[in-house]
């Protein structure tokens, strides 16, 4: 029994990214058995290891825990990363919830029909520069430390990382109005259990391709 | 000073309804800023108020919090209603998200086009009956217990409480088949703080009709 966590998943990003990056940032092993196609989705849901039906899902500490962020929640309060009281909690969370609406937008415009990419583009371009980064860029400013919350690293600058990488991977200049986030980037990235998520062979998922939707799609309807 | 949390969004359920739910439930008074005009949410905005330019805002504890989750979160945890270790806390999270994703076709309902309407509401009572009430009927029959997790009352009744009521609303018959759900929804409604809540001249708002639909379009239009 090998005790580590193990992510059931298709491979591919999705709703199972921000779980790879948390535990990965905590230095924690896991496993991944991926869904390669509905029969393995339906398997799984007739016998009965998903509360919801639905994927992801995380087998940790005798749970099989489901709701990508009741995972992340319980994760990052087992390995110290939710801050120190209900305060800073309460700014992680904020925190994390608009990165992950900004990391949803992102996410979707793969799944963006031809005629609407465009349009689908420049509301990402605009709610990053206009709506969330400067909010994090204010943050890091006013108190000029290395984190954003209670100098301490936190989930919150796990969340906020692969966030501006997956803008970057969007629009690769995005982040030229943003001094601060430019080196809070380099200053994450570089924390050893990040660095080496970082590096090819690592567990992080590559961007969807266009090409591979109709398989991913296939899997879930 | 202990000063009363301070909610600003529409005058209606929208994604406030949660927090109000929860604060109610905790027997915690709250006072309200309804959004009426587009004028007063561009106000909001231009004074800084906004974190991510969006409402829900709960002030609370000298906080301008913003993001429905974190909101319910930190009530939660205050008012003890987050479980006793981080275990019983997985579980809450789980039961509060999935019922949330019910929630969520509740909340969309009323602005999807009338000719979409019927298919959302058979979705809304397939998702209902197969998916997500199954789940909390057997977590009932199984411990036996009055409240979801841990032998104590928690945000997961709460929500599941706020759920049920508001499928009903839709589907008077949707219980058939989950007498333990039936059970619970008499034994919540009972409870002192949310029987209170659950009587007229309460903040619980009404479910949503045209005046709130066209001030929330007008109000939030891009």
């Amino acid at each position: 029994m090998s005790g580590k966590p193990k992510l059931h998943y298709f491979n591919g990003r999705g709703r199972m990214e921000s779980i790879r990056w948390l535990l990965a940032a905590a230095g924690v092993e896991f496993e991944e058995c991926f869904l390669e196609t509905k029969d393995d989705l339906t398997k799984l849901q007739k016998d009965g290891s998903l509360l919801f039906q639905q994927v992801p899902m995380v087998e940790i500490d005798g749970m099989k825990m489901v709701q990508s962020r009741a995972i992340g929640n319980y994760i990052a309060m087992k390995y110290n990363l939710y801050g120190k009281d209900l305060k800073e909690r309460a700014l992680i969370d904020m925190y994390v919830e608009a990165a992950t609406d900004l990391n949803e937008l992102l996410m979707a415009h793969t799944f963006q029909p031809a005629d609407k990419k465009e349009q689908h583009f420049a509301t990402i371009v605009d709610k990053a520069t206009n709506r969330y980064f400067p909010v994090y860029e204010k943050v890091l400013k006013d108190q000029g430390q290395d984190f954003l919350v209670g100098n301490r690293f936190s989930r919150a600058d796990v969340q906020l990382l692969e966030t501006l990488l997956m803008a970057e991977e969007c629009k690769p200049d995005i982040l030229a109005r943003f001094p601060l986030l430019q080196s809070f980037k380099a200053r994450i990235s570089n924390i050893p259990t990040i660095k080496k998520f970082l590096q090819p062979g690592s567990q992080r998922k590559p961007p969807l391709q266009e090409k591979d939707v109709p398989r991913v799609m296939k899997i879930f309807h | 000073m202990s000063r009363k949390p301070r909610l600003t969004y529409c005058n209606g359920r929208g994604r406030m309804e949660p927090v109000r739910w929860l604060l109610a439930a905790a027997g915690v008074e709250f006072e309200e800023n309804f959004l009426e005009t587009r004028e007063q949410y561009e106000k909001l905005i231009k004074d800084g108020v906004l974190m991510f330019q969006q409402v829900p805002l709960v002030e609370i504890d000298g906080m301008k919090m913003v993001q429905t989750r974190a909101i319910l979160s930190y009530i939660a945890g205050k008012y003890n209603l987050y479980g006793k270790d981080l275990k019983e806390r997985a579980l809450i999270d789980m039961y509060v998200e999935g019922i949330t994703d019910l929630m969520q076709m509740i909340l969309t309902f009323p602005f999807s086009p009338p000719e979409a309407k019927e298919k959302n509401l058979d979705s809304i009572k397939e998702r209902a009956t197969n998916r997500y009430f199954p789940v909390f009927e057997k977590v009932l029959k199984q411990h036996g217990q009055e409240f979801l997790v841990g032998n104590k009352f928690s945000w997961a009744d709460v929500q599941l409480i706020e759920a049920i009521l508001a499928v009903e609303e839709k589907i008077p018959a949707v219980l058939l088949g989950f007498p333990q759900l039936q059970a619970f929804k008499i034994r919540m409604s009972n409870m002192p703080t949310i029987k209170k809540f659950l009587q007229p001249g309460s903040p619980r708002k009404p479910p949503p009709d045209e005046h709130y639909i066209e001030t929330v379009l007008k109000i939030f239009k891009k």
